[in-house]
């Protein structure tokens, strides 16, 4: 994330965890407490947490340990939040699996693994590690940003030297695209360097290089790597009972401290913006989950649980973590399309409807953002031929994203159509055009 | 020789001629349909499907008329090709090259034509491979068509005719078909609705 | 396509097969399908296009009496872009 004003601060409502191997009591977890700092040292995170917990694991422990994730109920934390030991056990079924690590992020504005990645590598390294074990993989590759490639190469490098793991670690690094960091697109770019999701139906049958394939987001693995030494019972002292544990947040936009946090789920959102310093001015509307998600209007909002039962009734869910924050001098419209503009460019274009109905639907929402004359019944049936007709989901989280939009901004669609508009600040970070 | 087998004689050569001919019309119709089902054109009143499946009828009809043409050509008394020539070109002791292109010709042919039989278990990449056979295919049967036939046979002129307007239909489609590939799929999707079909869908999901 | 075995006709699950009947059903494999619009021809009842000219299937059952159409369509498309699936 380009953002320049966003300065990644990384804050938990208590203070530094208690020293040695003991279970961290409070928040965070993940990420070390206190100012932000380069990464976190093999030794230091050792002394945090404590040695890993042995990867060479025989099917009995394996089981054993895949039943205690299950029980800890921990989710994918890369949007689509599939319970892990499901994953794990439908990988784990079949023979010489491979882990891959995934921490492309190409959200642009989700921070979240790349700050994850640059202050506790280890504890991501950790969790693909173990992964592996739980899978009877003999390799894991992790896939990361360009920005924490050299990071993560020199944690790797260093519990080599350490001789820590059993299996090797392969580092990649992502392509920087948008459906990049989908699970199919990243098998395909680490075999064959083409960041596009493939029609491969099962990749926990067939994957990379035929293999059973585990993709696991890597905030994933690093609650997999805690769960491992912690337990259920402690992985579920914080978060609520259906969806337990901590997450990774990205807050940005009109807040005084853009930044990168971690909650336990069902915190209410207004604690959320206050931990990033509170809202810099009224807020008009937030934009949850990511450039995938849905609008929301802030009134409503900021009383609700951050999490997938707490903001159902307003038609969004936590997804990848974002909170953005809309103020009051800009307008949700222009927003709005300058996103799905963006989205539309970053279609793989393999499938007929994403490709073409995208850029008709950026077009027709410009025109809304405009004030031109548009059609809203012809984007309605444009944006339904284009729900759910693509291979992956990008064009239903563009989709998604414009339908909460002309709910949530409807009144400014009247104001856009009399021929005036709230104000034309920028908030949401979309990445240059770049030729192909 | 008798004289009755020597009309019978005659009969094969002409019928082994007749069919060459025919058969290489057939096989330029079925290059040009092929191209134009490719690039989705198709006359406009006619459905995009019968571009495809007249490709594929003509294709599957040839071959009858390929069996009438080799059996006749091999058959023919006043000349030795042997039935290994069938399939393996170049070893006809009768005017070796020439047979043996349209040796050639029924290889590649045969390998797109079985290929395309057992699309569905081959899958769609491999299939495609193949089927590039085809453009090599045809200018080989062509050459055979030149070669084959004597010199006086060319010179008929609805034979020449024959030959000429193949190889120009089928120049026109190739040409067409690297225009196609060069110029890359249209910015706008494919022409939305052909006349006389159903309107998209009305559903809109609110 | 192999069909699996119908179960054993016993009274007690009687009810919960004959919900699920045994059907076929239409997919495109959206990566392959390049909007020739061939089953939209072929198949006009089941199968429709939208604005850029790519198959919608608005009805992904196919009821019996279409069933051979339906797979003279499957056939049809030049890139196998359309599956027709069995399940039981």
């Amino acid at each position: 994330m380009r953002a320049a004003s966003a300065s990644w601060c990384e804050a938990g409502p208590g203070g530094p965890p208690p020293p040695g191997p003991m279970p961290p009591e409070r928040l965070p977890r993940l990420l070390p407490a206190g100012p932000a700092a380069g990464p976190v040292s093999l030794s230091a995170h050792l002394a945090r947490y404590g040695p890993p917990p042995s990867a060479r694991l025989d099917q009995r422990r394996r089981k054993a340990l895949t039943e205690e994730v299950g029980r800890a109920g921990l989710t994918g934390r890369g949007g689509a939040a599939f319970p892990t030991a499901r994953k794990l056990a439908a990988v784990a079924a079949g023979r010489a699996a491979v882990v891959v690590a995934n921490g492309t992020e190409g959200e642009p504005a989700s921070a979240k693994d790349k700050v994850l990645m640059a202050r506790s590598p280890h504890l991501v390294l950790d969790g693909a590690v173990l992964a592996a074990g739980l899978t009877g993989a003999g390799k894991a590759v992790i896939v990361v940003h360009r920005s924490v490639r050299e990071i993560i190469g020199d944690a790797v490098a260093e519990r080599r030297r350490a001789r820590l793991d059993h299996v090797r670690i392969q580092v990649v690094t992502a392509a920087d695209r948008f459906v990049a960091g989908e699970a199919r697109a990243v098998v395909h770019w680490v075999e064959r360097g083409i960041p596009a999701p493939t029609a491969t139906p099962r990749l926990h049958e067939r994957g990379l290089g035929g293999a059973p394939t585990l993709v696991q987001n890597v905030e994933t693995l690093a609650h997999l790597a805690l769960i491992a030494r912690y337990g259920a019972a402690w992985f579920r002292s914080a978060g609520t009972p259906a969806e337990p544990g901590s997450m990774l947040v990205t807050v940005l936009g009109a807040v005084r401290q853009p930044c990168v946090l971690e909650i336990a789920i069902g915190t209410p959102v207004r604690r959320i913006l206050d931990l990033a310093g509170g809202p810099s001015g009224p807020a008009q509307a937030l934009l949850l989950g990511g450039y995938c998600g849905s609008w929301t209007d802030a009134g409503p909002a900021v009383s609700l649980p951050f999490s997938a039962d707490g903001l159902a009734p307003l038609g969004a869910g936590p997804g990848a973590g974002l909170v953005a924050v809309l103020p009051e001098d800009a307008c949700g419209i222009r927003e709005t399309a300058r996103v799905v503009r963006y989205l539309a460019s970053q279609s793989a274009g393999q499938c007929g409807p994403c490709r073409f109905g995208l850029p008709a639907v950026a077009g027709q929402v410009e025109r809304l953002a405009d004030g031109r004359t548009c059609d809203l019944r012809l984007l309605r049936r444009w944006l339904g031929q284009v729900d759910g007709r693509g291979a992956c989901h990008h064009p239903d989280g563009a989709v998604r994203l414009v339908r909460s939009a002309l709910t949530v901004f409807a009144a400014e669609l009247r104001q856009h159509a009399e021929g005036w508009c709230r104000g034309g600040r920028s908030v949401l970070p979309v990445p240059p055009r770049r030729p192909r | 020789m008798s004289l009755a087998a020597a009309g019978g004689s005659q009969a094969l050569w002409f019928v082994s001629r007749g069919s060459g001919l025919a058969l290489l019309v057939a096989f330029s119709a079925v290059m040009v349909l092929g191209v134009a089902a490719r690039m989705g054109s198709a006359p406009r009143r006619w459905p995009r499907f019968t571009v495809g499946e007249l490709h594929r009828t003509l294709a599957l009809f040839s071959v009858a008329f390929l069996v009438l043409h080799v059996i006749t050509a091999i058959l023919d008394p006043f000349v030795t090709i042997g039935w290994t020539a069938t399939v393996l070109p170049f070893v006809s002791p009768y005017r070796g090259v020439a047979i043996g292109l349209g040796t050639l010709a029924v290889d590649l042919g045969g390998a797109v034509l079985i290929t395309s039989l057992v699309r569905r278990r081959l899958g769609f990449r491999a299939w495609r491979a193949v089927h590039w056979l085809a453009y090599l295919a045809w200018p080989v049967a062509f050459v055979h068509s030149l070669t084959a036939a004597e010199g006086a046979e060319l010179r008929i002129w609805w034979v020449a005719l024959v030959e000429w307007g193949c190889a120009t239909a089928v120049a026109t489609a190739l040409v067409a078909r690297l225009l196609h590939a060069i110029r890359g799929p249209e910015p706008g999707g494919h022409p939305a609705v052909r006349p006389g079909l159903r309107q998209p869908s009305e559903r809109v999901h609110q | 396509m192999p069909r699996r075995s119908q179960r054993p006709a016993c009274p007690a699950t009687q009810a919960p097969v004959m919900a699920r009947a045994a059907g076929a059903r239409l997919r495109i494999g959206p990566i392959a399908c390049d909007g020739r619009g061939l089953c939209a021809e072929l198949l006009p009842e089941l199968i429709t296009l939208d604005d850029w000219g790519y198959p919608i299937i608005t009805r992904a059952a196919v009821p019996g009496r279409l069933l051979a159409d339906a797979r003279e369509t499957v056939r049809a498309c030049p890139l196998l872009a359309l599956r027709l699936e069995h399940r039981i």
